[in-house]
């Protein structure tokens, strides 16, 4: 019998996975002060998070995400590395 | 009360274990005996109620403190206990120190050179120290699986918990005795390394040599009317406990055998086990004589009924009322109907003044018994004296400007209306009080829906604000206009509901009026100065017109979404009102008048129109027989004649399907797609049959009638009744099982006939077949049993939720976020509208448009 070999999901190019993006330092102060907090005060994501395997991203970047919505059509989301 | 001056601030509170040595300390009385009073009924010194643990009888004083009741808090006591027994809440603890330590050597079983790593890592600060010791704890637990001890090389082994609190090593019991020898041994170094701290929880400390009994104030007892004492579950289980505890001390200090000192040594264990839990599992709860079974510490403090959620999140008030309520649609819809018993009652602190001292003194006159009167005086000192026909005249002549008089509430007043559940903020309003006769609160019915209310026994809460604060507050914040548009969705949750509607419809559609009677109906809502043209005889129309504004202008529509609603200036000039303009959720001129004018005009207009439309129907008079179902003999024959033809075409179906000739639909298998399409036929039977009946029906029908307005039902139910009740459905599908491969013994198996799957033919009118009837039934009680299980579900789920979300906030740069200001949302619903300015969630930009164009 053959070994049945896993299938392969592509998870970052899933429909239902939205485009996420390593922010450069500079965007990354841009969007701290916009919302004026600490790094810490945004919403976290995992290194090892599937969604952003390919962005080299270490903790302490910050993914922007192009999220769609409902209501306003896009909507961007910044989440932190940890 | 305000100037309270903070003495003390809180810096960090330590939890830890209770040592002995502390346990001592904090005692202020040794239980001896399991005896509570003495034959005087004085308690017994060294017993459970002893007066050193203070007292719970008036009368008595503390011998520790010297208090009398209410001034004394109680003290604690202890008991010295025989042999050492295990704290069942800490049994975890017990068996991670066990497992993760030597059996010979006691020490961690970390390797020397992991020791200092993870001494070295931690920290002076507590609060670090406290989440450090967390992670150790965790590191720690993998030790269970080591082998050998590596520091005196003693091979371990396994160490078993035998539920509920047991330890095993290897077949071979450990009795608390060894089990606490061998914590004991572990030192402090080592404890960190488990996780605990040393300073406030030695591991020794799990295993109970003394027990800290509660002040007799914790555990009251209560006097019955036969004036025989009951007392609490706790001071009866501590009983069981000093009652073991005495015997095995005898037991011991006679030297009895092994085994009957084992024996209540167990026992003790069961007694301080349940004392700390009653509901354990493999436990057998400890009972009263009666059978039911004891409340001891855990329970006192867990689930819905225990101390947080009842006593200090479920806080009870005074001032309040509940009782049925019933519909009352001529009383306005920020009033409440309040019987005269309850609002003598409820009382309204007024204080005296220059200005109405007269009118203060009147009611006190009047005092409790008599309506508008007063029940209580409040001095100037402090003192609250009691208005009775004894005390009155002194009261009279006593009282002084400065004074407060608890008046009954009169009609005015503001009280503050409540019913369960209280899932939004409109479950809470302000309303003007109103003192009817009857036993019932009454509401307007046009009120029910922000409530949720219906009047098959519902009962409702009413408060009464005691202070001014309160009273504004309520007064600006929660009255009844303020919450006619819900801030789920922008939409109107108060509008005219049944009869206005068809009155109104009735009114705006083809009524005309005398002159005369047109001013005595707009006179019996409200209006005073009609805007009526000098004619003889006044449309319908121009009666509406005259409650509405003089500068209003709206233009909607009408429910069937043809006709056009236009209001120009005050003037109704075209188009027929319904609920479509002022209904309920949606009714766009409730939602303009709003807008336009404001809370306050917008519910007095509203008020006035609900009015008219009752008093519309009141004069025309309004009413429906059986006759109005009534369909003409023709007629019947047709729709008999629909269905026959629909049976055909079913029948043809399942043939070509039975051949196996019939085409499957995409994506579904040939049995599907047979249902499908019989479903298809015949739903579309009932639409037809539905169709010749409005085509027959008259539309001064007062059943159509109701359902073109929208006040009630909808053409269905008139097809329903007259013609054909139609298909009906379990779970989407047609009625399928029951029988083997039928669903009831009068068909064949494998019937897919109309007839055998819940076709039912006739009208309600006309009766229903037995098969039909049955039918009928199965997914009435489908729905209800629906119904009834889903309802606690999704409270539970809501209940969840709100916990969840509650001290989520939008902030000013309109993200969302919590307590710690850390973000959830960047952008509040990701479009940062306020969904309560919308209409339904969305912005009507051609309404915009449109007033801005004017």
């Amino acid at each position: 019998m053959k070994k049945k070999q896993p299938v392969k999901i592509e998870t970052v190019k899933h429909v239902l996975v939205p485009k996420h993006l390593k922010l450069t330092e500079e965007e990354k102060g841009e969007i701290l002060k916009t919302y004026n907090v600490s790094s810490v005060q945004l919403p976290k994501i995992l290194k090892n998070d599937p969604a952003i395997k390919g962005l080299k991203a270490i903790p302490g970047d910050v993914i922007k995400i192009f999220r769609k919505s409902k209501t306003a059509k896009h909507a961007p989301f910044y989440r932190e590395v940890i | 009360m305000i100037n309270h001056h903070v003495h003390k601030k809180i810096g960090q509170i330590q939890f830890g274990l209770m040592s002995p040595h502390q346990i001592k300390k904090m005692a202020l009385a040794k239980v001896v005996t399991p005896e509570l009073y003495d034959k005087e009924g004085y308690p017994v010194d060294g017993g459970l109620m002893d007066v050193r643990l203070g007292v719970i009888d008036p009368g008595l004083r503390c011998k520790s403190c010297g208090g009398k009741l209410k001034e004394c808090l109680g003290h604690f006591g202890n008991i010295e206990l025989a042999r050492p027994v295990l704290h069942i809440k800490y049994v975890d603890t017990i068996l991670h120190v066990l497992r993760s330590t030597c059996r010979e050597c006691a020490r961690v079983l970390h390797n020397e050179a992991k020791i200092k790593e993870l001494k070295d890592s931690l920290s002076d600060n507590p609060v670090l120290l406290a989440e450090q010791l967390r992670e150790m704890r965790e590191i720690s637990k993998k030790l269970k699986t080591a082998k050998k001890c590596p520091h005196c090389e003693v091979e371990q082994k396994p160490v078993k918990l035998d539920k509920p609190l047991t330890m095993v090593e290897d077949n071979q019991n450990l009795s608390p005795v060894e089990v606490r020898a061998r914590l004991e041994s572990v030192s402090d170094d080592d404890v960190l390394l488990l996780g605990l701290n040393p300073k406030f929880a030695r591991p020794e400390w799990t295993v109970l040599t003394l027990l800290s009994i509660p002040p007799v104030t914790v555990r009251p007892s209560i006097t019955l009317e036969t004036g025989e004492r009951s007392e609490d579950d706790l001071t009866h289980k501590l009983g069981d406990i000093v009652r073991i505890n005495q015997r095995l001390f005898e037991n011991i200090n006679a030297g009895a055998p092994e085994i009957i000192v084992e024996d209540l040594w167990e026992l003790l264990q069961y007694h301080v086990t349940t004392y700390f839990d009653n509901t354990l599992a493999n436990v057998p709860p400890a009972r009263h004589r009666s059978g039911q079974s004891l409340k001891t510490l855990t329970e006192r403090i867990k689930s819905k009924e225990g101390r947080f959620r009842h006593n200090l999140a479920g806080k009870r008030v005074n001032f309040a009322a509940r009782t049925v309520i019933s519909p009352d649609p001529k009383i306005g819809f920020n009033e409440v109907g309040i019987p005269k018993k309850i609002a003598m009652t409820l009382t309204v602190p007024e204080m005296i003044t220059t200005w109405n001292i007269d009118y203060l003194k009147k009611l006190i006159d009047r005092g409790p018994k008599s309506y508008p009167g007063a029940n209580y005086i409040i001095f100037e000192d402090g003192k609250k004296r009691n208005i009775t026909d004894e005390t009155k005249e002194q009261l009279l002549q006593e009282v002084t400007i400065g004074c407060i008089v608890e008046r009954h509430i009169i009609d005015g007043d503001i009280s503050v209306f409540n019913r369960q559940p209280s899932l939004h903020r409109m479950s809470i309003m302000a309303h003007k009080v109103r003192v009817l006769p009857g036993k019932s609160f009454r509401l307007n019915p046009a009120i029910c829906n922000p409530y949720n209310a219906d009047f098959d026994g519902d009962e409702m809460n009413l408060h009464i604000p005691q202070t001014e604060e309160a009273r504004s507050e309520a007064e600006v914040l929660m009255p009844v206009e303020t919450q006619i548009i819900t801030p789920k969705n922008g939409l109107n949750v108060i509008g005219c509901i049944e009869d206005s509607i068809s009155g109104i419809y009735l009114l705006t559609k083809k009524l005309s009026f005398t002159r005369e009677k047109a001013c005595e109906l707009l006179y019996s809502v409200g209006v005073k100065t009609p805007r009526l043209p000098q004619r003889a005889t006044v449309t319908g129309k121009e009666v509406f017109s005259s409650v509405l504004p003089k500068n209003f202008s709206f233009v909607g529509r009408s429910s069937d979404g043809e006709a056009r609603v236009v209001i120009k200036r005050g003037n109704l000039e075209s188009g027929i009102i319904d609920k479509n303009s002022i209904g309920e959720d949606n009714g766009d001129l409730i939602r303009e008048l709003y807008k336009l004018y404001g809370d306050e005009r917008a519910i007095t207009i509203l008020g006035k129109l609900f009015r008219l439309g009752t008093e519309v129907l009141l004069r025309t008079g309004f009413t429906i027989t059986t006759a109005d179902s009534e369909i003409s003999s023709e007629l019947l024959d047709q729709a008999q004649e629909q269905i026959k033809k629909a049976n055909k075409a079913v029948k043809d179906i399942i043939q070509q399907f039975e051949e196996g000739k019939l085409e499957s639909m995409p994506g579904l298998t040939p049995e599907d797609s047979v249902e499908m399409k019989i479903l298809e036929i015949l739903n579309k039977v009932r639409d037809t049959i539905g169709g010749l009946v409005f085509k027959e029906t008259d539309h001064d029908n007062p059943i159509i009638i109701m359902a073109e307005s929208g006040a009630k039902g909808k053409k269905l139910n008139l097809t329903q009744m007259s013609a054909c009740v139609g298909q009906q459905a379990l779970r989407g599908k047609r009625i399928s099982e029951g029988y083997n491969n039928r669903t009831l013994s009068h068909f064949k198996a494998g019937d897919r006939s109309p007839m055998a799957r819940g076709f039912i033919e006739g009208g309600f009118k006309s009766g229903l077949k037995p098969h039909e009837f049955f039918f009928a039934a199965m997914t009435g009680r489908d729905s209800l049993m629906d119904t009834a299980l889903r309802t606690p579900k999704s409270g539970y789920l809501y209940r969840r939720l709100a916990n969840a979300l509650q001290d989520l906030k939008v902030e000013y740069d309109n993200t969302v976020r919590d307590a710690n200001k850390m973000i959830m949302q960047f952008s509040y619903g990701e479009d940062a509208l306020d969904v309560a300015k919308t209409e339904g969630g969305k912005l009507n930009i051609q309404r915009i448009l449109d007033s801005i164009k004017k």
